[in-house]
């Protein structure tokens, strides 16, 4: 049995100082980029790899100086790494100033692709191990135990920078800019601030702070390309429990989640792959806008689709619909199996899209754990197929049941929040999912799956199964068009646009959202269901991030403003990506180019390119 | 359209991917296999690997093919995705028209595609995946694998672990099946050969996202005798350094699964720790004519010494062109009951494909890590053969319902 005695609670709650510390790092830049610009940074993560590599290369050239070499080298890293996110800032985000403000989401997230290959490309693939901090690669003994010093040193680190900070911010022109602008952006520049230098230096503050972060590492862990994403999501969950635009806030969180994160494993250690997310659920449950933030902060998510108006289908789009299903209907005719695999995925990658393009679009709800319910769907048809022994027809009707269950329960708790409080809510929700069905191995087969969930008879062949798709598809695209043309879609659209007006004239907002929230669920778990089948077996990544980013990126991709746009958005990700896949090295670069093009050319998605439906995208959202 | 577009799209696409084989002239008789796996998500183990595969693919061809025809390759990368893995098996099938699959490097991308072979009725080579799943309890009649599994590995390190004198154990590994099972065997075995041995510390850190410091210390907290540790890559190379500062490792054995395979020692450099008993592969001073040979081929062609994964891709490549050739046919049920018991030597040393369970008897080095010219290699290893670590027959029976 584990012996507690006290010298190992003080350790440990030591070493949840030093991992608050390296987080807040990161989670602070984020927080002033966000708080300021409202970018949804997925990026930061990469300047923060960027950081450390650099960091790496910059003290393997300057190894013979000793500690001024090494120091050098971590603050010239966080230096370069300013000057790269400014040059992001500058090439792309800032011509997407006027896009709808989910579009730069989709930007960054193409420039994590690319300084994905490109840090492949420079720094090869083997992890790469850091020298020691000159002078703090020994340790002391505290009671029994012995703890590095550079771990005190970081412990240091965290509320010097907040300190820091607080004076630059509460002292300085620059501060006072940046805290008017977290505030209203739109009068500083009416009163004449020059929004495209705050904006710069902003972003140069905040990738530096990144790529410190990532320098700091090096002493203490490995350089990696699997850097970005993993701290990217951490540093997000500490800005939200924090609540968005407060520094303490983040720092207070990062403490918080560190600190737990230590006893955490001390006691239940299996259960450090959803632990921060627990944290951030029912932070977030008990106080909605996190530990430190106001109510208002954070809404930009929500208004960035106001007034988008729906049109029914025109003549033309119409006959384009009924002729594309008829080529799909016809492909058994005239392409191989392959093609007719991968056009049955894409149809299934459309309805999931769709649906979530029904949350966020005609909701006003951006979710970035969509993926939880598509996941869910295909575990209970895969689960109903196999465990229970149904046929294929009710399996697949129970996979929307199980993923309206779930949302049921996730809607009643996201739908009191809203804006990037309500995506992060949904991502821990997602990330409990997820991590359940990781570890619940009895039920789910842990992350080796359930196998064997193959169609059966007719469905077998990829004709059949492509033909039972289709017609699955257009039944489940036809009625959520329905669902947006129906009293109820226009309820839940005037919740979107204006909650208040909407509750005065009797609409239950809430009620409309939370029902809104289940329909979405129930047609993701349909695509789900469909994928289980499709492709033979389930695993935990049907739950995972990845997915859920996925989804967002079809919908923006495809344009938010129209009901076709997911559609477009899934035929055009979901292809790019397998046929990129299968006949490129590195794919994950071209991808990303590819998307950051489609951003800068068409900042409404391919629908606004398109045009006849375009977003009004000119007007800015108004901070609520 | 898009049919239309891909067609020539791939054609030229697994040209380029068959550039290094001199079958190129050839292509339309040519034996296809299709190999899928993880390039992007884990580059740092499959580029050794492909390096391998190429260089075995390239001798095979040299000597004049199998049966007369020569054999190609169509790669495809599934992203570290078992989703993205079988609609490329799939697309390797049908549109490729490939004989065989093979590849594979994460559990359960392994399990993926070996349940798309049993569908399909094709042959699938699992090279690197180590789950015992894959040829006990889901295990199929198409699936064979070539990689001691994990359990194989656990029972070589459990023998070295049970003559230790140590009785209080903590055990660390990476939160998912491949750890997990790991851990139970090591407790099982171990339990088994010295029944008054105590676990009393068990950690799992989430893959990738060792919080080194708090694991240690939650290690540290069970005063255990001796560590037994199943984590890799950069959460391996973050618990040394971390445990090294704060002396984990003084005065304590560790037994360790891997850590002895160039691919996780190399990036330690002179950090590696001393001492721990591994299993791996001593790349340097395996000194067999066969790898000789092998070791300058690859240093010749490469420039760069061979990791455990250029071994693994290299005999993945020469067990199917063995099969291909003693069956004398592609025919997939002629392949599989020809590997059920083929016989071929390795680098490694004369291997079998099990027919009870399709498991290949290819071992592994157990030794202990040391230093030599500030990068961690294997000391005092001696070859164990995997044919001896595996559970009886009447065991394996029950542990694959398959058969």
């Amino acid at each position: 049995m584990t012996v507690l005695s006290p010298d190992i609670l003080l350790i440990q709650a030591l070493n949840g100082l030093a991992s608050a510390s390296s987080l807040f790092l990161v989670a602070s830049g984020l927080s002033i980029i966000f708080g300021v610009t409202r970018v949804v940074n997925f990026a930061h993560g990469s300047f923060y790899m960027l950081g450390a590599y650099l960091g790496w290369s910059l003290t393997h050239r300057v190894m013979t100086l000793g500690a001024p070499g090494f120091w050098g080298s971590v603050l010239a890293a966080a230096l370069i790494v300013g000057a790269v996110g400014v040059l992001v800032e500058m090439l792309i985000l800032r011509r997407l100033r006027r896009a709808p403000e989910l579009y730069p989401l989709l930007a960054t997230f193409g420039v994590v692709l690319i300084v994905q290959d490109v840090a492949l490309a420079i720094w090869g693939p083997e992890d790469l191990l850091g020298p020691r901090a000159p002078g703090l690669t020994g340790f002391v003994s505290i009671l029994a135990s012995r703890f590095p010093v550079y771990e005190l040193f970081l412990i240091a680190v965290g509320p010097l920078l907040l300190g820091g900070l607080w004076l630059l911010f509460r002292r300085t022109r620059f501060g006072l800019l940046v805290r008017a602008a977290t505030q209203d952006r739109e009068m500083v520049a009416a009163l004449g601030v020059d929004e495209r230098r705050l904006f710069s230096s902003v972003f140069f503050l905040g990738s530096a702070l990144a790529g410190l972060g990532g320098a700091l590492q090096l002493p203490r862990e490995a350089v990696n390309l699997n850097m970005d994403v993993s701290v990217v999501v951490e540093a997000f969950v500490v800005v939200v429990v924090g609540g968005l635009g407060s520094l303490v806030g983040a720092y207070v969180s990062a403490v918080l989640i560190g600190v737990i994160q230590a006893f955490g494993i001390l006691f239940l250690p299996k259960i450090t792959l959803v632990l921060v997310f627990l944290v951030m659920g029912i932070v977030l449950a008990v106080r909605p806008y996190g530990l430190f933030g106001r109510f208002g902060e954070g809404e930009g998510l929500r208004s960035s689709v106001q007034e988008t108006v729906l049109r029914p289908l025109s003549a033309t789009s119409r006959a384009v619909f009924t002729l594309a299903v008829l080529l799909i209907a016809a492909m058994p005719f005239f392409a191989g199996d392959y093609a007719m695999g991968l056009i049955a995925e894409l149809l299934i990658l459309a309805v999931f899209a769709a649906s979530l393009h029904f949350l966020m679009g005609l909701g006003g709800m951006a979710s970035f754990g969509h993926a939880a319910f598509f996941g869910i769907g295909a575990y209970g048809a895969a689960l109903a197929f196999k465990g229970l022994q149904w046929p294929m027809a009710a399996s697949l009707v129970a996979a929307p049941f199980a993923a309206a269950f779930a949302g049921l329960v996730a809607g009643w708790l996201c739908v009191r929040l809203s804006g990037v409080y309500l995506a992060m809510l949904s991502l821990a929700v997602a990330q409990i999912a997820w991590a359940a069905s990781f570890q619940w191995v009895a039920l789910t087969g842990g992350d080796n799956g359930l196998l064997g969930v193959w169609p059966p008879t007719v469905f077998a062949s990829r004709s059949g199964f492509l033909l039972l798709t289709l017609a699955l598809t257009v039944a489940a695209l036809a009625a959520l068009r329905i669902a947006a043309f129906s009293p109820f879609g226009y309820a839940l659209r005037a919740a979107r646009d204006a909650p208040r007006r909407a509750e005065a004239s009797g609409i239950d907002v809430r009620a409309m959202q939370w029902a809104g929230f289940v329909i979405a669920a129930a047609f993701a778990g349909i695509a789900g269901g469909l994928y289980a089948f499709a492709k033979g077996s389930v695993f935990p990544t049907y739950l995972a991030i990845g997915k859920s980013v996925d989804g967002l990126i079809m919908v923006l991709l495809g344009g938010i403003g129209s009901l076709t746009g997911p559609i477009i958005g899934a035929f055009a990700f979901g292809g790019l990506e397998a046929e990129l896949m299968a006949s490129v090295a590195f794919w994950r670069a071209i991808l990303g180019l590819v998307i950051l093009a489609l951003v800068l050319v068409a900042p409404s998605g391919i629908m606004g390119l398109i045009g006849t439906r375009i977003v009004k995208a000119a007007k800015p959202a108004a901070p609520a | 359209m898009m049919t239309l577009d891909r067609r020539s799209f791939l054609a030229g696409a697994s040209t380029l991917a068959a550039l290094g084989a001199p079958a190129i002239l050839h292509a339309e008789d040519a034996i296809k296999i299709g190999e899928v796996n993880s390039y992007t998500a884990q580059p740092a183990f499959l580029k050794p690997y492909r390096q391998g595969w190429e260089l075995a693919l390239e001798k095979v061809n040299a000597a004049g093919g199998v049966n007369g025809r020569k054999i190609e390759t169509v790669f495809r990368d599934d992203g570290g995705k078992p989703e993205d893995a079988v609609r490329y098996a799939g697309d390797l099938l049908d549109a490729e028209k490939v004989d065989v699959l093979a590849g594979g490097f994460l559990s359960n991308i392994g399990l993926a595609l070996a349940d798309v072979a049993n569908q399909r009725k094709r042959l699938y080579l699992a090279s690197e995946p180590l789950t015992d799943a894959l040829v006990w309890g889901k295990g199929n009649h198409y699936t064979f694998r070539l990689r001691p599994s994990t359990y194989m590995q656990a029972a070589m390190l459990v023998e070295e672990a049970a003559k230790l004198p140590a009785k209080r154990w903590a055990l660390v590994a990476p939160n998912y099946e491949y750890g997990q099972s790991a851990n139970k065997w090591f407790k099982d075995l171990l339990k088994r050969a010295k029944p008054d041995v105590e676990f009393v510390a068990e950690q799992y850190p989430a893959l990738g996202k060792i919080d080194a410091g708090a694991t240690i210390q939650a290690l540290e907290a069970g005063k255990p005798e001796a560590i037994f540790n199943v984590t890799f890559g950069g959460d391996l190379t973050n618990f040394v350094r971390q445990g090294t500062t704060r002396g984990l490792f003084e005065g304590r054995s560790v037994v360790s699964m891997l850590t002895g395979e160039p691919e996780y020692v190399d990036p330690l450099g002179a950090e590696a720790p001393v001492g721990w008993i591994v299993t791996g592969y001593p790349y340097g001073d395996l000194n067999t004519p066969e790898h000789v040979a092998f070791r300058d081929a690859y240093k010749a062609k490469y420039g760069e010494m061979p990791k455990l994964g250029s071994v693994v891709g290299y005999e993945t490549v020469n067990s199917i062109a063995a099969a291909l050739a003693k069956a004398g046919s592609t025919d997939n049920e002629k392949l599989v009951s020809t590997l059920e018991g083929l016989k071929l030597t390795t680098v490694f040393g004369p291997i079998e494909f099990r027919a009870i369970d399709h498991q290949s008897t290819m071992g592994a080095f157990v030794g202990k890590i040391a230093l030599k010219d500030g990068l961690g290699v294997m000391s005092n290893w001696n070859y164990r053969d995997g044919a001896k670590y595996l559970p009886p027959d009447s065991e394996v029976k029950i542990l694959r319902p398959a058969g």
